[in-house]
């Protein structure tokens, strides 16, 4: 029997065949924490007083509240640099960018295992890295003695055909098929895209796909590493890094879904959880008091390029703000020299450094109570953007961005 | 090892934005992390939190990889976490604290304020103020050595001998 994408990685980094369902010890590539769950995982790796075994792959990323708005914070974000400069450890400093974000522009590879200390870090997944989110004490262990255990998980591999229609993206595809198989759907699996439609997208909407495999519980999203995956490394200037990866095709699936992307429609998800889809067209008696177009899950070139080309020559709505963020120090720089932050600029965004952002609910826009946000973010829960008593919807750039000038959730496809 | 206390009922998805709000994250005092589990969400929580086991539906502690979550949870006093099912960063969590996270089937039967007996090998969880007693899937050795050390870093520092 062939094997799955994870079960693949094991294999070649254990040097046997490993299949889904067995608990292995395994060495670790890349570990990696940011400021919110770094300062724990510095306390236990003093605590077990061994030190760091591969300082060159253990980063820290100064990203959720950056720069900082509270002395706490400083105090925390103080720490990291200090346990970097001795330890000899990656520090990624504030306004640098989101934790996922420079983890895929400049350390995670196909075949890597990576860590982190956050739940997000399914993201490299797409580089057919299996990397996966744990807490600051599995991260700590990680970077204190290079390896850690996993059970390997079964696959959900998940088919998709046919062409995206004009206004829907690979974010709509994610929250539908989050909506299908539920917020608890895949629970310890690993989620494999794959298809004509896979494997005609670009790294930034695959980056989407694997970035929210955690919305449905799973461990890691993946996707084959191949002429796409090459060219992304090579721009980014790791050309080297590239292998090519894919499952076999023979490999034994738990489950697998067909997702014919010519039937999607842009969607959103309403509060207070990811698999609450409904259609773009249908909320359009929902108004909205803030939009944010940002993050580790939307806040890419192509993503901001989108927004900007519905954005032209428009302004937002007088009753939303609207709130953008770069989601690293590239993506910014290259925006600017496009003249996409100007476009957003001039129609009436506020411009945040790379970072998270309001997402995390520490600063930069956090919602007023009864207030109603529509975001590109990956996560909607209560209390998320800082106050339980404001409301998150999640849309692609491209539903965002129309919503913001008509001052309610609205379907994009009727100005794409 | 076994485990008593009260119930403390809870729904499906609870996630770990609920459990810990974001903006206390740089909190690294246990106890006064303790201080802020479900602010906001549930109002008497800490009154009732010491001696409590929680016991809720599917996908508990999902979300947010936030390891605070499983460590306010056990210095405000649970006990333990029984759940139809969780997220599994929630459950490495709660082993690595040492916090007793145990799967269970037609919870839904147990109600607030009951009291709970469970014993960990067996994965046994019975309801000793109905008289019923339900299924539980028992944790593996290794799971339950880290919480008998009171976590994974001191179950390592034993068996590293202290680095």
């Amino acid at each position: 029997m062939g094997k799955t994408l994870a079960e693949k990685i094991f294999s070649l980094k254990l040097n046997r065949d490993v299949k889904a369902g067995e608990f292995v010890i395994a060495p670790i590539d890349i570990c990696a924490c940011q400021d919110g769950t770094g300062p724990l995982s510095v306390r236990q790796i003093e605590a077990l007083g061994r030190g760091v075994a591969n300082p060159k792959r253990s980063i820290f990323f100064i990203d959720h509240a950056a720069p900082s708005p509270r002395k706490e914070l400083s105090n925390d974000h103080k720490l990291l640099r200090e346990f970097c400069r001795k330890t000899g450890c990656i520090l990624s400093e504030v306004g640098d960018g989101v934790i996922h974000q420079r983890l895929v522009e400049d350390y995670a590879k196909p075949g890597d295992i990576l860590i982190g200390a956050d739940s997000h870090s399914c993201t490299s997944g797409a580089l057919a890295a299996f990397a996966t989110g744990m807490g600051s004490t599995d991260v700590a262990i990680g970077m204190a003695l290079g390896e850690n255990w996993f059970r390997v998980p079964e696959t959900f591999r998940i088919n998709v055909t046919g062409r995206f229609p004009k206004g829907v993206f690979s974010k709509d595809l994610i929250i539908h098929l989050i909506g299908m198989i539920t917020a608890d759907g895949a629970t310890y699996r690993a989620l494999e895209f794959g298809g004509e439609a896979i494997e005609n997208m670009s790294m930034s909407e695959r980056f989407v796909l694997a970035n929210m495999a955690v919305e449905a519980g799973a461990k890691t999203g993946l996707c084959p590493a191949d002429g796409i995956t090459q060219e992304y490394l090579k721009r980014m200037g790791r050309e080297n890094d590239y292998q090519p990866l894919a499952p076999d095709p023979d490999a034994e699936y738990e489950r697998v879904i067909e997702i014919d992307a010519s039937n999607l429609e842009p969607v959103v998800s309403c509060p207070h959880t990811v698999d609450n889809v409904r259609k773009a067209k249908e909320l359009t008696d929902i108004r909205i008091d803030q939009v944010y177009i940002g993050t580790c899950t939307n806040g890419r070139l192509e993503d901001l390029r989108v927004a900007a080309r519905i954005l032209k020559g428009k302004r937002r709505h007088p009753d939303v703000r609207l709130i953008v963020c770069p989601a690293s120090r590239r993506v910014y720089l290259d925006a600017l020299r496009e003249g996409i932050l100007e476009i957003l600029v001039e129609a009436g965004a506020s411009i945040m450094g790379p970072g998270c952002g309001p997402c995390v609910g520490v600063h930069e826009g956090v919602l007023a109570d009864g207030e109603r946000c529509l975001s590109t973010q990956n996560r909607n829960f209560k209390g998320r953007m800082g106050n339980p008593e404001g409301e998150i919807y999640l849309a692609s750039p491209a539903t965002a961005a129309y919503s913001a000038t008509v001052g309610h959730i609205a379907d994009p496809r009727e100005v794409l | 090892m076994i485990l008593r206390g009260r119930v403390i009922k809870l729904g499906d998805n609870i996630d770990t934005d609920q459990i810990y709000p974001g903006r206390y994250l740089p909190i690294t005092e246990p106890v006064e992390m303790a201080g802020h589990a479900f602010e906001g969400i549930i109002s008497d929580f800490l009154q009732r939190a010491k001696g409590s086991i929680i016991v809720a539906g599917k996908n508990f502690g999902c979300g947010s990889s936030r390891e605070q979550a499983a460590t306010a949870l056990k210095w405000a006093g649970i006990v333990a976490v029984v759940a139809e099912s969780f997220a599994r960063i929630f459950f490495r969590n709660a082993i690595n604290q040492g916090l007793p996270a145990i799967i269970g089937h037609h919870l839904d039967r147990i109600n607030e304020g009951d009291e709970l007996r469970i014993d960990l090998h067996l994965g046994k969880i019975e309801d000793l103020t109905t008289g019923e007693s339900y299924p539980g899937d028992p944790l593996p050795d290794f799971l339950l050595a880290i919480i008998e050390a009171g976590g994974l870093i001191e179950k390592l520092k034993r068996s590293l001998g202290g680095g």
